[in-house]
């Protein structure tokens, strides 16, 4: 019986994968994480909501595409993309080299600098820094803010989430400081309510979004907007390297929706500003 | 298959070797003085020390590790009425949650192994003690408890096997044991089957390890037995 199961599953995953390298694009799967408020959340009544749903939603229009949301953990979310789990991924992810040594992007559909968070009355809160941190610049004053940020930081319990950009930032950046690693945002943000973290690397709507619900009161932003460089090149769908048929409807889908205000409106909602590229 | 990858890995994941053994060495012997106390308390005629004992088995059993991991390590952590106690010391380590946790469950099951065990002491044999004049202390140390042992080993050999799997679980609370590693190391090269494989391999060594030693107590054990 089992064995059976197994060739009957081995079949239909087959038969997918050589349907979906045929090229019809009518449907797409879009793979996502429901973890990352507000880009891509499960509500209470247990539904995808967000930013990017709703856009993948207009997009997936635009393209004459049915849309099929798949949920998936963020730790395996390019390894699915590539077994052909989905066909895109939308799920708040940045354009970044590393990744793109495993798949390709659409272009930009949004974009948002990080930036840290700790607890208030913490006495990072009243740290002072430059306003941004443009990791693209190199001159010395690039460095000194992150001199700054690692002095401060000396020691201190950071939280990131696995196999993100600010991960890597993390990392590269701030070696001072002692690395905690989540497999979601939700996770890290409980812990740097409870104080087992002091502070916490993110997207700056995303934790805007924590602070709004009553565990996330307490959480308060430090140190400066942090872009450009290892941070990546903004948020895009995630899309396999042989597929360029469909990166090509994605950019198009998206070059249509950011000029008709539609990324605008959207953002706007979820985010309360423009984070159109 | 890169097995360039699978080499290089293999070098990170034994890094996380000594805290898995450091967590399943501990929450074991902890947990195997729990187990004991639990059993005894189990097998009481008093209903009053054998129900909580009945409730903690059945509590601990009946709900999955995952789910208690994360009520004592995210869900604990939501009452200030803890955070503000000295309690939090404690909770705020996800060390100290990974190890309670596991703790706890390995209390639970061999628990109900260890009863098992004093349960299949023959009467005569207890009988045989108190008409020499053996206190029931001395009867549980002397009797119950070296046959309880013997019968005991080969299930109790499986349950030590199961937490060394379970340990892997401790990897979303942030502790990088040999799961934890491997995870990272897949978020950043995308190969799941390799570095998974490398540490199923390496779980499976430890396994064959305390399989060959627990067989040895066992041999040990029976030794002058039919």
């Amino acid at each position: 019986m089992r064995i059976f199961k197994f060739f009957t599953t081995l079949l239909i995953t087959l038969s997918l994968s050589s349907f979906a390298l045929a090229g019809d694009w009518s449907k797409i799967r879009i793979g996502t994480e429901g973890a990352y408020e507000p880009w891509n959340y499960t509500n209470a009544a247990g539904e995808l909501v967000g930013a990017e749903i709703d856009l993948a939603r207009d997009l997936c229009a635009r393209m004459n595409a049915d849309c099929e949301f798949v949920q998936q953990d963020w730790d395996g979310i390019i390894p699915a993309l590539t077994n052909g789990k989905y066909d895109a991924i939308m799920a708040g992810m940045s354009i970044t080299e590393e990744r793109m040594k495993t798949i390709s992007f659409s272009s930009a559909y949004m974009t948002e600098p990080a930036r840290m968070s700790t607890v208030k009355g913490s006495p990072l809160t009243t740290l002072s820094t430059a306003k941004n941190l443009n990791l693209d610049d190199d001159s010395g004053a690039t460095k000194g803010t992150i001199g700054t940020l690692n002095a401060a930081l000396k020691g201190l319990r950071i939280g990131v989430t696995a196999a993100t950009i600010h991960e890597d930032f993390a990392n590269t950046h701030l070696s001072s400081a002692e690395l905690k690693i989540y497999p979601t945002q939700d996770e890290m943000n409980l812990d740097l309510s409870a104080g087992r973290i002091d502070a916490a690397l993110s997207d700056i709507g995303t934790i805007e979004a924590y602070m709004g619900t009553p565990s996330g009161a307490n959480v308060a932003f430090f140190g400066p907007n942090i872009f450009g460089g290892l941070l990546g090149e903004g948020v895009g769908a995630g899309i396999r390297q042989e597929d360029s048929d469909l990166k090509a409807m994605f950019d198009k889908a998206i070059a249509e929706a950011a000029a008709d205000g539609t990324i605008g409106r959207i953002s706007t909602q979820y985010f309360g500003k423009d984070l159109a590229p | 298959m890169r097995f360039e990858l699978m080499y290089e890995s293999f070098f990170k994941i034994i890094k996380g070797i000594p805290l898995t053994l450091e967590v399943v060495f501990l929450s074991t012997i902890l947990g195997l003085f729990f187990a004991i106390i639990v059993a005894l308390m189990r097998v009481s005629k008093n209903k009053f020390i054998s129900n909580p004992a009945y409730y903690f088995i059945y509590g601990i059993r009946g709900t999955p590790l995952l789910l208690q991991l994360y009520f004592i390590y995210y869900g604990i952590g939501q009452f200030s009425v803890v955070r503000e106690s000295f309690l939090w010391v404690l909770f705020k380590e996800p060390y100290f949650c990974g190890i309670l946790t596991l703790t706890l469950s390995t209390a639970a099951y061999s628990a109900e192994i260890i009863r098992g065990g004093m349960q299949s002491v023959g009467p005569g044999y207890i009988e045989a003690g108190s008409s020499l004049g053996m206190s029931k202390m001395l009867r549980l140390r002397k009797i119950i408890l070296p046959i309880t042992i013997r019968q005991a080993l080969p299930a109790y050999g499986n349950e030590i096997i199961l937490m060394v799997k379970a340990s892997s679980l401790i990897s979303i609370v942030t502790l990088m044991e040999i799961t934890g590693i491997a995870r990272t190391i897949i978020s950043k090269t995308y190969a799941p089957v390799e570095i998974f494989i490398v540490a199923g391999s390496i779980y499976l060594l430890i396994n064959f390890i305390v399989t060959r030693l627990i067989k040895f107590a066992e041999n040990r054990l029976n030794q002058g037995q039919a």
